[in-house]
């Protein structure tokens, strides 16, 4: 079985690799996908729309970092059901992990009684060090998700960065401190609002009579210039994400980490 | 792109993944596997790719690491094969 495997593997890996071959240098500036489709003869049939990405989103949205505009605005459709497979995802490990009550399974550990032990000093400067550093990461993740449209980043990054920071807290106390600032009932809420944002801001534009995310529609609403309207919506479509991510993250890390019971963790 | 950079990185991707697949130890191929990503993530940056890079950091090198090893404390920590 294990041949059969390793042939499929290596078969699958030197097609791929033939395949390689035929992709443009990385870099070329003529390339197809750069430039646009053409003959042999070297006639330029079409251009490329990545041309008018490049050339036309500073002017048309305001935004400096066209992987931004690309992704919240030009494919904000695509983006949007992302968000919902992140959702999905994070219902699906509910669906399979979380236990209610039930069957007592028993615990990981001993439990802790209250005595100084052997660890104390340890724990100490590892909850020391976490109470510092938690606030900077939160801080940092909420900087990444404003300034996404200016510099790398975005809601995705900036959701997982904030919902690390939870469960850096879970890791260096215990999952009960972190399910205190962030419960089942607020993580599940939080996720489905971030979606119910990102959706929302696309029906607002059709109340404007325009397309399904069409930002531009938004200016009345946002007392601006149809370009700064796209650009804000971006941003508030971005923090949609970010609600969902940090929601999610932290609940696949919550129920993995204590078997679905949400009682005693890592 | 620096060639020499780029042949270096690579090498230690092939030998991440090697290593990540044979080590019996799941504890261990899930650290090496946060080392994976973290250097595709440094080939991103280096290509100029940096958003990727920047998703790669936090979700591969980050968040799946933790999730890898929170699952591999609740099973076992010793590969049957």
């Amino acid at each position: 079985m294990k041949w059969i495997a390793l042939i499929a593997v290596t078969l699958t890996g030197s097609l791929l690799l033939v395949g390689v071959g035929d992709f443009p240098e990385w870099g070329d500036a003529h390339s197809a996908a750069n430039e646009g489709p053409k003959l042999e003869s070297g006639e330029q049939i079409a251009t490329a729309v990545s041309q008018s990405f490049l050339t036309d989103t500073d002017e048309l949205t305001q935004v400096p970092n066209v992987v931004t505009a690309v992704l919240a605005d030009y494919r904000g459709y695509d983006t949007m059901f992302e968000t919902v497979v992140i959702f999905a995802a994070g219902l699906a490990i509910f669906a399979i992990l979380r236990v209610f009550g039930g069957d007592e399974v028993k615990p990981m550990r001993a439990p802790e009684d209250d005595t100084f032990c052997e660890g104390d000093h340890s724990r100490i400067i590892i909850g020391t060090t976490c109470k510092l550093l938690i606030p900077i990461i939160q801080l940092f993740a909420l900087y990444v998700i404003a300034h996404g449209h200016h510099s790398p980043g975005g809601g995705f990054q900036g959701g997982v960065i904030m919902g690390a920071s939870f469960i850096l807290l879970a890791i260096a106390r215990d999952l009960k401190s972190a399910l205190d600032w962030f419960s089942e009932k607020t993580f599940m809420r939080l996720a489905s609002v971030g979606i119910l944002i990102y959706a929302g801001f696309g029906v607002l534009c059709q109340f404007f009579e325009r397309n399904f995310l069409d930002y531009g529609a938004l200016k009345t609403v946002m007392f601006s210039s149809e370009q700064m309207a796209r650009s804000y919506a971006m941003l508030g479509v971005e923090i949609g994400v970010a609600f969902t991510v940090t929601a999610i993250m932290f609940a696949i890390y919550a129920n993995l980490s204590s078997r679905g019971e949400l009682k005693q963790g890592l | 792109m620096i060639p020499i950079f780029d042949y270096i990185l690579l090498i230690f991707l092939i030998v991440a993944a090697v290593i990540s697949l044979k080590v019996k130890d799941l504890l261990s191929a899930s650290m090496v596997f946060g080392i994976y990503s973290f250097l595709i993530c440094l080939l991103w940056a280096e290509m100029g790719a940096v958003d990727v890079a920047f998703t790669e950091a936090a979700v591969g090198a980050g968040v799946s690491a933790v999730f890898l090893i929170a699952t591999v404390y609740n099973t076992k920590r010793r590969s049957s094969d």
